[in-house]
């Protein structure tokens, strides 16, 4: 027989202003295997533990019901105080008398009774709680970053820094992300080029950071500290250790007309390219679509002017198995298609580009040596109108409902760069908010219209035609009550991001949450912001939620930390709440092997005692290192032979019998 | 504002099926309206009047009758607040005696001669609109 001690909290006026929690102590006196129950302000105090363990002393208890908060909060914080008293801390429930009954209950009778219940089935399934000893696992000391960008090299910077080894996975070519594309960066105007590349080259010449580009991640299992990561290695066509970087290949390529991903399908490329010229690694990749060789079986140009004999039209994708400790995901975002948009003339009008293409165009090293001009006719625009909000902000299908946070900044950016480079330009920039909360943000911007004389026009733009080769914007200026009409030569639209394409299917891989927009969910908005709520895996950058480089670059260093954190433990505790098989029970039917997300049951063959007779038979056997405690075999099992440790089908009648009583 | 002014425009809001709320002041419904220059009360005010349930104001504006029912503000307001369906509402109140909740077709000559007393022209669209949508 178990000597229970039943402890109620009042959590203040939390649930004392809607439970008797006098009543709910008196009560539960009563019950089988109570020797002790006492009511208490803050159980979670200090003095609220020191109750708990001196009445463990002096009613020598074999286990401790707490009705309180919800075990999210405190299951934690009463088991250790049980084990500091002595007790095995799974000796141990609590019953959710605050989410589950003062939180949600008016009426202080029924609350009170409702109490009492959920307390009973507690007492209830501690009766038949025994001691549980968790195992242990150790923990692989490597990491994996998903996503090259800003976001992922800079965790994998940090983690490597740390001293522990760093696997990064990007699928484009080269590492850099969207930074690598843009000109000048907000809010100091620095060449976003002349920052990162420093730190791209240090990624690759770190020795614990190994780079796998144009690689994806196929396949996950495992849990923290000790997940198996499928890597696919896409075929490059191309010898990484022979190529020397020279690029004769790329110029002798006929094949030249594919759209250049870097520069946003401003200009072209060869079939056979390296995006950019920093990119890392300097190795071209034959894009195989376009390739004459690859399509029609004739050309081979690359091979034979490749004097290193780099070019390999037989290579192969690769897949590699590595083993890592914690992974993150950097994924980053895109901006979102704007060909719904008809009211802006995107798809119609080539001097209506986005803010990323604006970029491009700026940039000395982009597709226009970084004269800003109207792509139709190569002159430099007279009148440029920037629209933000383009897709933020918006309830509607195509839009997206979150500001985007970004847009306001780069324009302003955008606004000045244009204004510095040209003086003469007429520029407008409609907005609906202006949005600058960041340190030297809000002067950024002032600084447009105050010194650089851009025209901030409060209101949205209604439509774009294209008139006489110009382009005739229709838009309102809501302070002065009109409608304005600008002859523009330029529009550009800052359009919504969204997170990357891929990132579902990688959220499904690594069974990690998402929110409706796709971002990536942390554990805890305030307080856990970098890890996800799936153990061992992390998030920096854009992928969890729109952010700027100040930002990403700070969440990816706390993303690094977290990481530190598990791979410096020698071994992680484990979850003794785990499923079990009962031998003689079991048919070894394979149902439960079929139903377990993690991979934990495998069958043994073994001599079991059916009845007093001797048999051979197939039998389950689970993990327990794998097994997460889902419980999914358990109601699985035709036979009732898996059972989950503290979650026992006796334990859960039982609490079932106790509320029903 | 009088308390049973305020109830009017709540139904006529509720008759619109618009959620004035959402209206996060943009004016990308002014700034696409081809009747903007012939209105004096324009589609973003006009939404937030009915949100400040200034009904009178609303009745006595001459945008009530420039409005063409185009749609083009329904379609492009980002937050889905489909202005003109408001403009509508009210146009629709102003029009039919108590109770009538139905545009049908032998009242539009009452309609006419009504608007032309009071000096208002009708744009096609208007009535073809309030066929469409009252008198299913
Ligand atoms: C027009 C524009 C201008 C901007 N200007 C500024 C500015 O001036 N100042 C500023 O602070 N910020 C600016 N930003 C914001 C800045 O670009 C981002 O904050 C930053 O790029 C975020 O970095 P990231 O690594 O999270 O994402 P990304 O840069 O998107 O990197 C993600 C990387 O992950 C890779 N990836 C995606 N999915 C997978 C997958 N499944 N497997 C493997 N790899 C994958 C991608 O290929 C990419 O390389 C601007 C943004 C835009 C659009
Ligand atoms: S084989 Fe392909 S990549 Fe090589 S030169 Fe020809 S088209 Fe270009
Ligand atoms: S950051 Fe500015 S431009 Fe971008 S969505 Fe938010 S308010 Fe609009
Ligand atoms: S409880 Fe069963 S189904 Fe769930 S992880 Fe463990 S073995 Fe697999
Ligand atoms: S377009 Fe929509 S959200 Fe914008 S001002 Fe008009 S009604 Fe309001």
């Amino acid at each position: 027989m178990q000597r229970i001690g039943v402890f109620v909290c009042w959590c203040g006026s939390n649930i004392a202003a809607t439970v008797d929690v006098d009543a709910v102590a008196q009560a539960v006196k009563t019950e089988p295997g109570v020797a002790f129950s006492t009511n208490y302000q803050y159980m979670c105090s200090e003095g609220g533990q020191a109750i708990i363990r001196n009445a463990i002393a002096e009613h020598k208890l074999t286990g401790i019901v707490v009705c309180a908060c919800s075990p999210r909060m405190h299951e934690a914080t009463f088991r250790k105080t049980a084990a500091t008293a002595g007790l095995n801390p799974y000796m141990v429930e609590i019953a959710n008398i605050r989410e589950q009954c003062s939180w949600i209950h008016k009426d202080r009778e029924k609350a009170t009774v409702k109490a009492i219940i959920l307390s009973r089935a507690a007492v209830a399934k501690l009766n038949l709680d025994s001691p549980l000893t968790a195992g242990e696992t150790p923990v692989t000391k490597r990491a994996l970053v998903i996503g090259g960008g800003i976001a992922g090299i800079q965790t994998a910077l940090d983690i490597a820094d740390a001293g522990y080894e760093v696997d990064i996975v990007e699928k484009t070519p080269t590492i850099g992300g969207k930074m690598a594309m843009l000109d000048k960066t907000f809010p100091t105007l620095d060449c976003s080029a002349c920052i990162l590349t420093p730190k791209m080259v240090d990624a690759a010449a770190h020795e614990k950071i190994t780079l796998y580009t144009y690689s994806e991640v196929e396949k996950v299992s495992g849990f923290v500290g000790n997940f198996t990561v499928d890597i696919r290695k896409r075929a490059r066509s191309v010898d990484a250790d022979r190529c020397t970087g020279c690029g004769d290949c790329m110029e002798k390529c006929p094949s030249k007309k594919s759209k250049s991903e870097f520069n946003q399908g401003l200009s072209n490329r060869s079939a056979i390219y390296i995006p950019f010229a920093q990119a890392i690694p300097n190795v071209p990749v034959i894009d195989r679509e376009a390739c004459i060789k690859f399509q029609t079986g004739k050309c081979g140009v690359c091979q034979k002017i490749c004097s290193a004999k780099a070019v390999d039209y037989e290579q192969q994708d690769e897949i590699m198995t590595r083993r890592y400790g914690a992974i993150v995901a950097a994924t980053g975002f895109k901006t979102i298609n704007l060909g719904r948009f008809e009211e802006f003339q995107y798809a119609q009008s080539p001097d209506v580009i986005t803010s990323l293409e604006f970029e491009r165009l700026c940039n000395a090293a982009g597709p226009t040596k970084g004269k800003v001009m109207r792509l139709s006719n190569h002159e430099t625009p007279k009148t440029v109108v920037f629209v933000q909000c383009v897709g933020s902000r918006s309830t509607v299908e195509c839009g997206k409902t979150y500001c985007s946070k970004i847009c306001c900044m780069y324009t302003a950016k955008h606004a000045m760069l244009l204004k510095e480079k040209y003086p003469e330009t007429e520029v407008y920039v409609f907005y609906i908010d202006v949005r600058t909360p960041g340190k030297g943000f809000d002067e950024f911007y002032r600084r447009a219209a105050e010194e650089y004389g851009v025209r901030y026009v409060k209101g949205m733009v209604g439509k774009v035609a294209e008139e006489n080769g110009r382009l005739r914007v229709q838009a309102s200026d809501l302070i002065a009550d009109k409608q304005l009409v600008i002859e523009a030569d330029m529009v550009v639209l800052a359009a919504a991001i969204e997170p990357d394409p891929s990132a579902r299917n990688l959220a499904t891989l690594l069974t990690a949450s998402m929110d409706t927009n796709d971002f990536f969910t942390e554990a805890h908005p305030k307080l856990r912001p970098v890890e996800s709520p799936t153990a061992g895996v992390y998030l920096s950058g854009v992928c969890q939620g729109p952010k700027d480089i100040p930002d990403t670059v700070s969440q990816a260093g706390a993303a690094a930390a977290k990481v530190i954190g598990l791979l410096a433990k020698d071994k992680l505790v484990g979850n003794p709440c785990v499923a079990g098989c009962n031998e003689p029970l079991c048919n070894g039917c394979s149902a439960c092997e079929l139903v377990c997300p993690y991979g934990a049951i495998t069958y043994e063959e073994k001599t079991v005692m059916d009845h007093g007779v001797r048999e051979q038979r197939r039998v389950a056997s689970v993990n327990e290192a794998l097994c997460q405690g889902c419980g999914a075999c358990t109601v699985t099992c035709p036979s009732g032979a898996m059972d989950l440790k503290g979650f026992t089908n006796l334990q859960i009648m039982a609490e079932v019998d106790a509320i029903c009583r | 504002m009088r308390v049973d002014e305020k109830t009017l425009a709540e139904d006529i809001v509720r008759m619109s099926g618009t959620n004035v709320k959402k209206c996060m002041k943009c004016g990308k419904c002014s700034a696409t309206c081809p009747s903007f220059e012939d209105m004096d009360v324009h589609p973003h005010s006009f939404v937030t009047m009915a949100e400040e349930g200034d009904v009178a104001g609303l009745l006595k504006s001459k945008s009530l009758w420039k409005c063409l029912s185009c749609f083009a503000c329904v379609e492009r307001c980002p937050r889905g607040v489909e202005p003109a369906h408001l403009i509508e509402a009210v146009r629709f109140f102003a029009l039919s005696p108590q109770g009538l909740n139905k545009m049908k077709p032998d009242v539009v000559p009452i309609f006419l001669q009504n608007l032309e007393e009071k000096g208002a022209e009708v744009p096609q669209q208007l009535l073809t609109s309030a066929f469409r949508k009252y008198s299913k």
